[in-house]
């Protein structure tokens, strides 16, 4: 009998189907009906500006980090989440000097795939919100004239955009915040706000977020900590100060649902263990009323997030699992 | 009994048992040659005390145990002994074998009952016979069994569990045993519970082998009714480790570091428990044991009973051959079983299976950075924190390992067999372990 050339490997000898590329391209599929929302929204301007910064992102990661890295769909994932937090209506070189920061700064500079602190996606926007404040939150109206750009998305860099005749609005956050107004919830659910490209669809974000649940390619309990602790202290500001907006309110405006379904769930900037994403999920609930109620800002899901990334190795140092047999051997101890 | 029995954590591969499972056992021609090494258990190796030219019969002495935790090792077959050298051993190095020509057109014969009957045996009687009858654990560790069956005076013993689980896919030897052989199963848990003086005795199964559960529930002997059960567990690896089935079974933790018998459970695999019950009724010594090989790359997959040492190529060459895209042979289990370099390596008294993979379904080897998913997390039956310990053994940082629960590792594969980059946990784990075990250069 012939011997075949035998393989030595070590055990176990099956694996699981799933592979970090698969993860990463599932994620980004899972993505699709949030993009499709978003053009239905914006028009030519949405599908601009998510060009714009996938490019960004691409392009960075081609070039400063490894080819092979972009096959396994993170870099993508990253540029698609920039694009999906931007408003329509900014300047395209804007978004592609975001996807550049998302990755260049906020991976390529920590080693990579699974080395980075902060979300990307969020530290890109950071960044493009602390440079471009005004761009970033000039929020054009929905479904207008759809074929219309948004803005002035072909601005040339650096210059100062010129006048375009689009009409804005404030998102329901800034309404509330600024002028006390406050917006039905159910145009809150199925998007028919201003706002970022992604973040008005709630209900579209939150059927494609089960999906990926199901799949186990998310955490549920870090959206799940988040929407309890948002829900339960909305509830009690509520309940103290009416003018204070109500838990339908805050959970379904702003980038919320976005934030908390494709961005907190970053597999990578979230702690391992299952305690410490509750845990984890409740800071960035906690974060975001308090941001949004007495902060400056109107909005506070993007800082919430990055502040407790940057939490993350100590909430993980904490949370460590229980060793099967420790707590039995200090009882016979 | 309300509460669920079940253990946390844990995977489900897929059971890829139907290969084998309705297959009856079948017994094969002795080979040309067999291969014993002396070393086919936990402790120290046995000692030869035959020499080159020598004939012996079936069921001879040929190797004595060297100590307590040792195990004999007997002929398998009647023959002249050819060598007694180094041979390719299963866990992958050379190791002292000896090998037997048989005899041509033996009847095989042994010369004498070499174990006594058990009626009329006292507990310490019975101890002796299985030890010298060289039983160890069937189910892969191979842990001498008189050993099990002798717990120190301060502990007291309770519950004996016999662990019919078989977790890992694949295999089917105790799913057959159970089946065919259930009154040995019986006889050998009365043989425990006589010798351990208890008088509860737990059969665990894993739910996707329901004939092996009626089989074993229908022959309970009238006077063990009601001390003996048969439990249905879910369908979960690592199901059959110790603590995991004492953990679903009598809902008690094995304390970290200590053993069964610390909570008063002695635990048998169900077929060292029915070779236990077979060694009193033929009066050999542990000379055969039930192989199943099968996987993809193997033609006709089987369940056999063949002589121990009984070398790969011969089993292969019973079962039709290899297919034109075999790639990997494992011994055990795929989740735990050890990848073999060479055909030339004999079956062992531990060796449960014989696993052919082919091409398409070896695991890839390319791996990609940690994404720290926490699926491995998810994964440890024994709670452990997989990513934090592969970044440490990435390091070589062993010492810190060790303050991590190194040593509660007990090397099921969940997390290896989980992480989507791949990362070779497990491994890095085993080789930890070695590291950590090696004397310390002053």
């Amino acid at each position: 009998m012939t011997t075949p050339r035998l393989l030595i490997t070590a055990w176990p000898h099956l694996a699981e189907r799933d592979s970090t590329p698969r993860i990463m391209w599932t994620v980004n599929a899972s993505l699709v009906p949030v993009i499709a929302v978003a053009v239905y929204n914006f028009g030519p301007s949405a599908v601009l500006v998510l060009a714009a910064s996938l490019l960004g992102c691409v392009a960075t990661e081609w070039v400063f980090g490894s080819k092979e890295a972009l096959a396994d769909g993170s870099a993508v994932i990253t540029g698609i989440l920039l694009g999906l937090c931007l408003p329509a209506g900014i300047p395209l070189w804007m978004a592609f000097v975001g996807g550049v920061f998302a990755i260049g700064f906020g991976k390529l500079v920590f080693g990579g795939l699974g080395q980075n602190v902060f979300n990307p996606a969020l530290l890109g926007r950071a960044f493009l919100q602390a440079s471009f404040p005004v761009a970033l939150t000039t929020w054009p109206v929905i479904r207008e004239n759809w074929w219309a750009l948004r803005g002035d998305n072909l601005a040339l860099p650096l210059m100062s955009p010129g006048e375009v005749d689009v009409l804005t609005e404030a998102t329901p956050l800034g309404l509330m915040k600024f002028e006390q107004q406050g917006t039905e919830v159910w145009r809150l659910m199925f998007g028919l706000t201003g706002g970022s490209l992604g973040e008005t669809a709630g209900i579209v974000i939150l059927v494609c977020g089960a999906y990926l649940a199901w799949r186990n390619y998310l955490n549920w309990r870090i959206p799940v900590s988040i929407f309890a602790t948002v829900a339960v202290l909305a509830t009690l500001t509520h309940a103290l100060n009416p003018a204070y907006p109500d838990a339908m309110f805050m959970l379904f405006s702003g980038g919320l649902m976005l934030g908390a379904v494709y961005m907190a769930t970053d597999m990578v900037t979230s702690p391992v263990s299952n305690r410490g994403c509750w845990v984890y999920g409740a800071g960035i609930g906690a974060l975001v009323v308090i941001i949004r109620l007495w902060g400056g800002l109107a909005e506070g899901v993007m800082y919430a997030i990055l502040l407790m990334n940057a939490m993350v190795p100590f909430i993980n140092r904490a949370t460590q699992p229980t060793v099967f047999g420790t707590r039995t051997a200090k009882e016979a101890a | 009994m309300a509460k669920r029995m079940r253990f946390r954590h844990g995977v489900h591969p897929p059971e890829l048992k139907e290969l084998t499972e309705a297959v009856p056992i079948r017994r094969l021609p002795f080979p040309t040659e067999i291969v014993l090494p002396l070393s086919q258990h936990t402790g120290k190796p046995a000692k030869p005390i035959v020499h080159v030219g020598d004939r012996v019969e079936r069921g001879d002495l040929i190797a004595a145990a060297d100590g307590f935790v040792s195990s004999p090792v007997h002929a398998s077959a009647a023959g002249t002994v050819a060598a007694i050298e180094l041979w390719p051993h299963a866990s992958g190095s050379y190791q002292e074998a000896i090998r037997i020509t048989v005899a041509p057109y033996d009847a095989q014969v042994p010369r004498k009952r070499i174990i006594p009957k058990w009626h009329g045996l006292d507990g310490q009687g019975i101890v002796d016979a299985v030890q010298h009858a060289g039983v160890v654990g069937l189910g892969g560790a191979a842990f001498p069994t008189h050993v099990k069956l002798l717990p120190p005076k301060d502990v007291t013993i309770d519950t004996v569990v016999i662990n019919g689980c078989e977790c890992e896919p694949y295999l089917t030897t105790d799913h057959r045993t159970m089946v065919e052989y259930p009154e040995r199963v019986h006889l050998g848990t009365r043989l425990m519970m006589t010798t351990l003086g208890v008088d509860r005795a737990m059969i665990g199964v894993e739910n996707n082998k329901p004939d092996a559960i009626e089989r074993l529930t229908e022959t309970i002997p009238d006077d063990l009714r009601g001390k003996v059960t048969v439990h249905g567990l879910t369908v979960k690896y690592p199901q059959g480790a110790e603590k995991m089935l004492i953990k679903s079974l009598l809902d008690r933790e094995v304390p970290s570091g200590k053993l069964p018998m610390h909570v008063g459970v002695v635990v048998h695999n169900v077929a060292s428990v029915a070779t236990i019950a077979e060694v009193f009724e033929t009066g050999l010594p542990l000379v055969e044991r039930i192989v199943t090989v099968t996987g993809p790359g193997i033609r006709q997959p089987s369940n056999l009973i063949v002589p121990v040492g009984t070398k790969t190529s011969d089993l292969v060459e019973a079962c039709g051959g290899l297919t034109d895209t075999a790639r990997e042979i494992v011994f055990g289990g795929p989740m735990m079983g050890a990848a073999q370099a060479s055909l030339d390596v004999p079956v062992m008294k531990g060796t449960s299976g014989v696993i052919v993979l082919t091409d398409d379904v070896v695991k890839p080897q390319k791996s990609y950075p940690c994404i720290k998913c926490g699926h491995c997390l998810d994964a440890c039956p024994v709670f452990l924190n997989p990513q934090h310990l592969g970044q440490l053994a990435m390091y070589e940082r062993y010492e810190e390992m060790n303050d991590h629960h190194l040593q509660d590792c007990m090397l099921c594969g969940c997390c290896g067999y989980t992480c989507p980059s791949n990362i070779p946990l497990t491994q890095l784990f085993a080789m930890a372990k070695t590291q950590l075990r090696k004397p310390k250069a002053a």
